[in-house]
């Protein structure tokens, strides 16, 4: 192992200044992605500075019905609370089908928001990759793709997110709480992750030394009827092929509103946007689910290897709207 | 005589139960040293290639870093024509992720650290890696002899005059053992002992490792010992020695006296600790309209690797399951630039019954008979192999016994019409076959010690299968005593010779032993024989002119999401004719064990090899699936109360391997009745399924 400092931050603003005065530094939260990167050898930072123990494990809610989640809070934590469970159930859906029961003991949001892409190539210190290694070459581009994306990707990376908590909170409209040397600024989750364009080697939009300190959802009632569903390789313990984040207001046989987020598709947590105007205002059925799926798909690039992801995806969106309209009385309308 | 059972048939507990739930079992790796070296090895870029330079300067710089081993300064081995274990002998490169360099140091992260450090440049040469069954250099197996012309006609004849015909390609990936314990070594050279080398070693067999071996490094076998205390599974990855065993060797050879430890770390292991090859399988079945076979084919298509030859033989379930005047089997390999093939639970059985059990299931739609019914109707009365006369063949009870216990009459012949709550059901059947293999060559010795006990050794080992007990209780019979008076010592090159714990041969090879052994003592010393009486026995040789085998029955429930095209698997059940079960709950977890193994390869198992580096990519239990817990439903085995006289002499036969065999179709054939999509290639996923 290459020798390394470490050390505890005392609060969030020295974290931030340690981190900040060593290029090399990086923050330090469960370690179940980070520490992995270092046996790996896809990463040598030459400080840890751990911010896990910092006073940031809070779930609040906010004025106004919204609700502030530390970035130190457990994955496995955030999923059982109450109000997470009542508000907000498609967070703790996803939260509760990612990884496994000890790595989400130890994992933190902040760290879930930040681990990195699960690529194979990129995991693997021995294959070129131009998210390791700018410059190097893309590997998966016509390799090993079951696992990569159909939608945003470029030439020089093909990868995915893997994180199911982040498509939930991108489908809730989430915003990051950020502290730099500046002082305290909010990201919309939406703009955090970046697509890889030409320079993949960035995940997001933060920079070195930039701390997150909370995540914060709004308050949305059409959340309390809402879902995730992860299709996998095997029951657990496996990444998304394809996930659907999804909240369904119905009026009258009609959507209302709508909020839609995929998972396993792109560099970042995807909303579906095209999906959603689709479907506000139109009717609530199987067709119009259909739809809005295809039009939201109809951008995909698939990859060699990876051709069935949009048949996946779609017939996976149509099957949650579908879930979610039958909780509203519509079960009739089977297929 | 069949010796009668008192001990055996109980569900003893694991006498190495409680030290292993404790934690205080030490394995190959926790034996306490003093002042170890830890290795950590380099693995090859490229697949094919030679070495141009290789520059460890910086890895010696590394604090606590001893040694640094490369082809230039490693001991010279003596060539054993094994090129396998021809570790560091030369530049040349065969595969990609063969060891070309070694790191030795005072701990484990300093080795890692400086293995990253070293600089391989290559020659590189392309390298060919893809098995497609269309290659031009598709050659037979060393040793095989192709059909004939003759036996080519007449199978051709018979099938393309049969009613009803089944032609179809079936297709297995690259499956990696993946034990729970990796291939771990502890060695240690001393010049000054008449011990040169010992190894405390995760192995199968310690008296292979040390055969292998001791030749290498120019030692006499009473030079070298290999102690196996226990084991954390192998699946035949540790049933002979591998490049890793040969490094720790050259490792401790290059410390002499300080003992060097070796765990190969999980992503290493898919390079270098053998793998089942994929196949390509083309079944050709030809029957009367009732089912009855007339003309049986199996061609099949494997890689093996330019280091060593090994054929993953396919087509041996096929010689002897069914009945079928007409019988034709082929083997070809495609000799690549891959890591060497070598035995996976069930090699050649496992992936060849998938292959011919699916191609039943198909035989018995195309003529409209129910997959039960084909397999009574084509069950042969004589081993069409060798034409012997069976020992016993309890096939079509395990069958018909399976199919009443697992409501076999509910399913619905027509595929894709059942659902429960929106999800499609089907339920799929598959036979299982697994040769009874007894082993030349070990050796059992007793001794009455002064306690008034018989000390039984035998130098076999226990990988986690419960051998040490069911030995124990085997012992117990034949001496007609109580279990607690058996002291069972295995797993030691000091205690006499132990053939390998492979080809679920174990408790046949060493319990025969035992049992003959025993007899001898009781013979020979009457009941109560003095203090420090020793005898010893050999196996006794097998029985000719007789066929033995096991059998079983498999089936699955199947659930399938209409929507996403995923897979749960409900339930299971093995109905298993093995023979004496001599401990029903150690046989069970070995039975369960491989259906589940079974039912990995099924649904998730697949090695990823990128054919423009050779490199086999998810080489990590993140992104190579095995099933998980919340995969695997109620997996029940049970077997008919059996005894086979023949087999040997406790009545039993093997059970290690057989419950993966047909599970895998089992599993194929109920996805098939649940969505109407017959898959051929495995493994079966989502994606495959979707419409
Ligand atoms: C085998 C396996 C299977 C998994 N399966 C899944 C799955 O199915 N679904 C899924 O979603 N996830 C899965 N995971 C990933 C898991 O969710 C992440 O590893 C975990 O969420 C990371 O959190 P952590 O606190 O351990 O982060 P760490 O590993 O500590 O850190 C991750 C990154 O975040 C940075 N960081 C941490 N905290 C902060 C902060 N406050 N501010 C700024 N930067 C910070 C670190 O510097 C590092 O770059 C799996 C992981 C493993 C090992
Ligand atoms: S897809 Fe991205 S992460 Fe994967 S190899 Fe290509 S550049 Fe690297």
């Amino acid at each position: 192992m290459i020798p390394f400092d470490y050390r505890r931050a005392q609060d969030p603003a020295d974290a931030v200044t340690a981190v900040a005065e060593r290029p090399g530094a990086a923050f330090l939260a469960g370690g179940t992605n980070l520490v992995d990167h270092l046996k790996l050898g896809v990463t040598a930072p030459d400080l840890l500075v751990d911010v896990s123990r910092l006073p940031l494990d809070g779930v609040e809610s906010l004025p106004g019905g919204g609700l502030r989640i530390g970035a130190a809070v457990r994955n496995s934590d955030l999923a059982a609370h109450p109000v997470v469970r009542e508000r907000y159930p498609m967070l703790s859906r996803a939260l509760l089908s990612g990884a496994s029961g000890q790595l989400r003991n130890a994992a933190t949001t902040a760290g879930n928001l930040l681990q990195r892409t699960r690529c194979v190539y990129f995991q693997d210190v021995t294959t070129p990759c131009n998210k390791r290694d700018p410059g190097s070459g893309c590997s998966a581009i016509g390799g090993y793709t079951r696992y990569h994306a159909i939608l945003g990707a470029s030439e020089h990376c093909i990868a995915v997110h893997p994180s199911d908590m982040a498509v939930a909170m991108r489908a809730l409209d989430a915003d990051v709480i950020v502290l730099s040397q500046d002082g305290e600024r909010r990201v919309p989750l939406a703009d955090l992750h970046r697509l890889p364009g030409d320079a993949p080697h960035r995940d997001t939009v933060l920079d070195h030394a930039d701390l997150i300190t909370a995540v914060e959802l709004p308050a949305l009632p059409m959340a309390r009827r809402s879902t995730y569903r992860k299709v996998r390789d095997r029951a657990s313990y496996a990444f998304a092929l394809v996930s659907v984040a999804a909240a369904l207001e119905l009026d009258d046989g009609m959507v209302g509103d709508v909020r839609l987020a995929l998972g396993g598709v792109a560099h970042k947590p995807w909303r579906a946007s095209t999906a959603e105007e689709h479907l506000r205002g139109a009717p609530a059925t199987v067709e119009t689910f259909r739809r809005a799926a295809d039009a939201e798909l109809a951008a995909a690039q698939p990859q060699p290897g990876n051709e069935f992801k949009v048949r996946m995806a779609r017939n996976t969106i149509v099957a949650v709207l579908r879930e979610l309209a039958g909780a509203h009385g519509m079960g009739g309308e089977h297929r | 005589m069949t010796l009668q059972a008192n001990a055996m048939g109980t569900p003893t507990r694991r006498l190495d139960g409680a030290p292993k739930v404790t934690g205080t079992a030490p394995y190959a790796y926790e034996q306490p040293v003093k002042n170890p070296v830890y290795v950590h090895a380099v693995q090859s870029g490229v697949a094919r290639g030679t070495i141009r330079s290789i520059e460890t300067v910086a890895a010696e710089a590394v604090d606590g870093v001893v040694a640094v081993l490369t082809h230039r300064n490693a001991t010279r081995l003596a060539d054993v024509g094994d090129d396998e274990l021809a570790v560091l002998q030369s530049d040349s490169v065969a595969f990609r992720g063969q060891l070309i360099a070694a790191v030795l140091a005072e701990t484990p992260e300093a080795a890692r650290h400086a293995a990253r450090l070293i600089q391989v440049t290559y020659d590189d040469e392309p390298a060919d890696t893809e098995l497609r069954a269309d290659r031009e250099d598709l050659h037979a197996p060393e040793g095989e002899d192709p059909p004939d012309d003759r036996s080519r006609d007449e199978f051709a004849a018979a099938f393309s005059s049969a009613d009803v015909r089944v032609d179809q390609t079936y297709t297995t990936p690259m499956l990696h053992n993946n034990p729970m314990e990796p291939h771990t070594t502890v060695a240690v050279w001393d010049e000054e002992s008449e011990v040169r080398l010992t190894m405390f070693d995760s192995t199968q067999g310690v008296h292979v490792v040390r055969s292998t071996l001791a030749p290498l490094f120019g030692l006499r076998p009473e030079q070298m010992r290999v102690v196996a205390p226990h084991v954390g599974g192998g699946f035949g990855s540790k049933g002979m020695p591998h490049a890793h065993n040969v490094l720790a060797g050259l490792a401790a050879r290059a410390v002499p006296g300080r003992p060097v430890k070796y765990a190969v770390p999980r992503q290493q292991m898919y390079a270098l600790t053998g793998h089942r090859s994929p196949t390509i399988q083309r079944i050709r079945l030809g029957a009367e309209r009732d089912g009855r076979l007339a003309a049986i084919s199996h061609d099949s298509v494997e890689h093996s690797s330019t280091v060593k030859e090994f054929a993953e033989e396919c087509g041996k379930p096929t010689r002897s399951l069914y009945a079928g005047a007409h019988r034709l089997i082929t083997q070809r390999l495609a000799t690549l630039d891959v890591p060497v093939p070598s035995w996976m639970r069930a090699p050649g059985e496992c992936p060849g019954a998938f292959a011919l059990e699916v191609a039943m299931d198909e035989l018995a739609e195309a003529c409209g008979v129910d997959p039960i019914d084909l397999r009574i109707v084509n069950d042969p009365e004589l081993d069409p192999k060798t034409g012997h006369p069976w020992s016993s063949r309890r096939l079509v009870e395990c069958l018909q016994e399976g199919a009443e216990r697992f409501g076999w009459a509910a399913r619905d012949p027509e595929p894709g019409r059942r659902q429960t709550g929106g999800t499609l059901v089907g339920m799929g059947v598959a036979a299982s076959t697994y040769p009874c293999f007894r082993s030349p060559g070990s050796v059992a010795r007793i001794e009455v010690t002064d306690d008034g006990r018989y000390s039984v050794r035998i130098g076999a080992v226990d990988i986690g299968t419960g051998a040490w007990t069911a030995l124990t209780q085997i012992a117990a019979d034949a001496l007609g005593c109580d279990m607690e008076l058996v002291k069972l010592e295995i797993g030691d090159t000091d205690l006499p010779h132990a053939t390998v714990a492979g080809g679920s041969s174990g408790l046949t090879s060493w319990g025969s032993a035992i049992v003959e052994a025993a007899r001898i003592l009781r013979h020979e010393h009457g009941a109560s024989p003095r203090v420090g009486t020793t005898v010893e026995a050999e196996t006794p040789d097998k029985p000719r002119g007789v066929a033995v085998h096991s059998f079983g029955a498999q089936f699955a429930e199947v659930h399938v999401d209409p929507d996403t095209g995923e897979i749960r698997v409900p339930r299971m059940l093995g109905v298993f004719a093995v023979g004496r079960v001599i401990n029903a709950a150690t046989a069970r977890s070995q039975l369960i064990g491989g259906m589940t193994m079974g039912l990995s390869m099924a649904l998730h198992e697949v090695g990823v090899m990128d054919h423009r580096t050779g490199h086999v990519v998810n080489h990590d239990l993140a992104e190579y699936h095995i099933v998980t817990n919340a995969d695997v439903g109620d997996v029940e085995a049970t077997w008919l109360d059996d005894v086979d006289p023949q087999a040997n002499p406790m009545g039993s036969k093997g059970i290690g391997e057989i419950g993966i065999v047909g599970a895998p179709a089992a599993v194929a054939n109920a996805v098939y009745n649940a969505t109407g999509v017959r898959v051929r290639d495995l493994p079966i996923t989502a994606d495959l399924l979707l419409r």
